[in-house]
């Protein structure tokens, strides 16, 4: 109890300042007069939420299967390669360059190219959320494998230990909490790659909506858009820590000599 | 057959060992020409100043580390250079941190091939002797320095081998702590019968534990002085201050300040 009522207390501030924001804002709005399609106040954001609910809900589903693809698809890679990598002190030579460069080629200019080569379907989508979510993941994990202390797999081989148990007793927990920040990080950008995969074409998904709302000066609308977006990111990240929370139970407990 | 009996009795040879370490700019030697027998039954302790390469010999032992120039011999087979199935313990407790006292203890018997019900089974029957009933499911940094330093022996001990190679387990320990430990030991190894190699950097600890001190010189470690140590056992606390005792300690003294 007395540590739900500190969280509360801790995100009060941040609470309040969000809420000074919108109030500021809607002001604003109504004593400027200014046209709903140039900056529609909260009140209208809200108010087109609870207007295009069903609707929304369908475009989100769209995104966040592409989100659910791209982002599994990302860190099956960036784990098999970061192995790999970690096995062969070459390879990681070779291929880190290349992964810090594929990470500065703006995604926005190489993605239409994705329709060339994958189409208009959900696969230039997937592509989209995969490439944006592949680098924090796999610099993550190439580092946590640099960090497991070697003495750990000297002892495992003392015991006789084949790879596989060395793999699962010593390197895959060692890994889990670089794993988990470079997850996190892929999560909140995951639902960004999509809905830039939806701007370039798609039928379904917060990206197309977007547009459209655009497209028709319903500016309102595309706040809902982003307001979603930004809730589906924060969601994606709680559900994140939630998961490492319940994966590494030796973080939750406190220590009983504390001197050390 | 005299040649051959007195074979059989060696648990482990180590033959005109030299090493050097690779430090990427310059090959430093290490060890210099080190031979040593141990017997079974029998309490080595390699007594040196830090840096004296006390550790790679342990390592060479486990074969872990292949050595430059020489052989190692365990129960009369050669192994140089094969990682070996012996209770090798690094010098930091390396328990790992995800995993709870019984499983960590319970790593060799699973290593080993042990279903996991027998194997708990195992390290619980253990755990009183090790002072550590109660604990199986605390993790590591809830325990304290001393009972880590227990989990560790227990771990050790349960990796089925006539030898264990212990590297300065008590180090990092108050003083207090380390003497108890000590005594506890000795008392442990009274039960479990196994021949020992134990890095210090202790003269008193040294004298107080071993049947026999090897005194190895500073980098690159060579062996100075071997002094057998005939003190009668079981041994309690209040012999550190008796006469024999102490001229060992001196004659070690002066051994370590008179080479280089």
């Amino acid at each position: 109890m007395k540590k739900w009522a500190n969280t509360a207390k801790r995100s009060l501030p941040g609470a309040l300042a969000v809420l000074a924001v919108l109030l500021l804002w809607e002001a604003l709005c109504r004593v400027a007069d200014v046209a709903v399609s140039k900056l529609p106040p909260p009140s209208a954001v809200i108010l087109s939420l609870y207007h295009n609910a069903s609707l929304l809900a369908e475009h989100s589903r769209a995104t966040l299967a592409a989100v659910a693809a791209g982002l599994s698809l990302s860190v099956l890679v960036a784990l098999a390669l970061a192995v790999f990598m970690d096995r062969h002190s070459w390879l990681k030579q070779a291929l880190y360059p290349l992964l810090i460069i594929s990470q500065t080629i703006p995604i926005i200019a190489l993605a239409p190219l994705f329709l060339i080569w994958f189409g208009l379907g959900l696969t230039s989508k997937i592509v989209v959320v995969a490439l944006v979510c592949f680098f924090p993941m796999a610099i993550n994990l190439v580092e946590g494998l640099e960090q497991v202390d070697p003495e750990t797999i000297n002892l495992l081989k003392v015991m006789q230990a084949g790879p596989a148990m060395i793999f699962r007793s010593a390197q895959l927990p060692a890994v889990l909490p670089y794993f988990f920040s470079g997850l996190k990080i892929a999560a909140t950008y995951s639902v960004m790659g999509a809905v830039i995969g939806e701007w370039l074409a798609a039928r379904w998904g917060l990206g197309v909506f977007m547009l459209r709302s655009m497209r028709s000066y319903q500016t309102a609308n595309t706040f809902a858009a982003i307001l979603v977006v930004v809730v589906l990111s924060l969601l994606l990240f709680k559900l994140t820590e939630l998961a490492a929370w319940l994966a590494m139970p030796w973080h939750r407990h406190k220590s009983v000599y504390p001197e050390e | 057959m005299e040649e051959k009996m007195e074979r059989n009795n060696e648990v482990l040879i180590l033959e005109n060992i030299s090493a050097t370490y690779d430090s990427g700019e310059a090959r430093l030697p290490v060890l210099k020409d080190i031979s040593l027998r141990l017997k079974k039954g029998e309490f080595a302790a390699l007594l040196g100043p830090s840096g004296s390469g006390k550790s790679t010999l342990l390592k060479i032992a486990a074969g872990l580390i292949r050595p430059d120039r020489g052989r190692v011999l365990l129960n009369g087979q050669e192994s140089t250079g094969r990682v070996q199935k012996v209770g090798y313990m690094p010098q930091q407790d390396l328990l790992f941190p995800w995993k709870t006292l019984l499983e960590n203890a319970a790593l060799p018997l699973l290593a080993a091939g042990m279903a996991k019900k027998e194997a708990s089974s195992r390290v619980r029957e253990l755990l009183p002797i090790f002072g550590l009933e109660g604990f199986a499911r605390y993790y590591p940094h809830q325990l304290s320095g001393g009972m880590r330093q227990r989990a560790a022996l227990l771990r050790t001990v349960l990796i089925e081998s006539s030898l264990l190679l212990l590297d300065e387990p008590f180090a990092a320990l108050d003083a207090i702590t380390r003497e108890n430990l000590q005594e506890w030991l000795l008392s442990v190894l009274e039960r479990f019968h196994r021949s020992v190699l134990f890095v210090t950097h202790s003269i008193d600890e040294a004298i107080y534990l071993a049947d026999r001190v090897y005194l190895i010189s500073e980098r690159p470690g060579r062996i100075v002085l071997e002094q057998p140590i005939e003190l009668p056992r079981p041994r309690s606390r209040g012999i550190i201050t008796t006469a024999p005792f102490l001229s060992y300690k001196a004659l070690l003294m002066k051994s370590l300040q008179s080479k280089d």
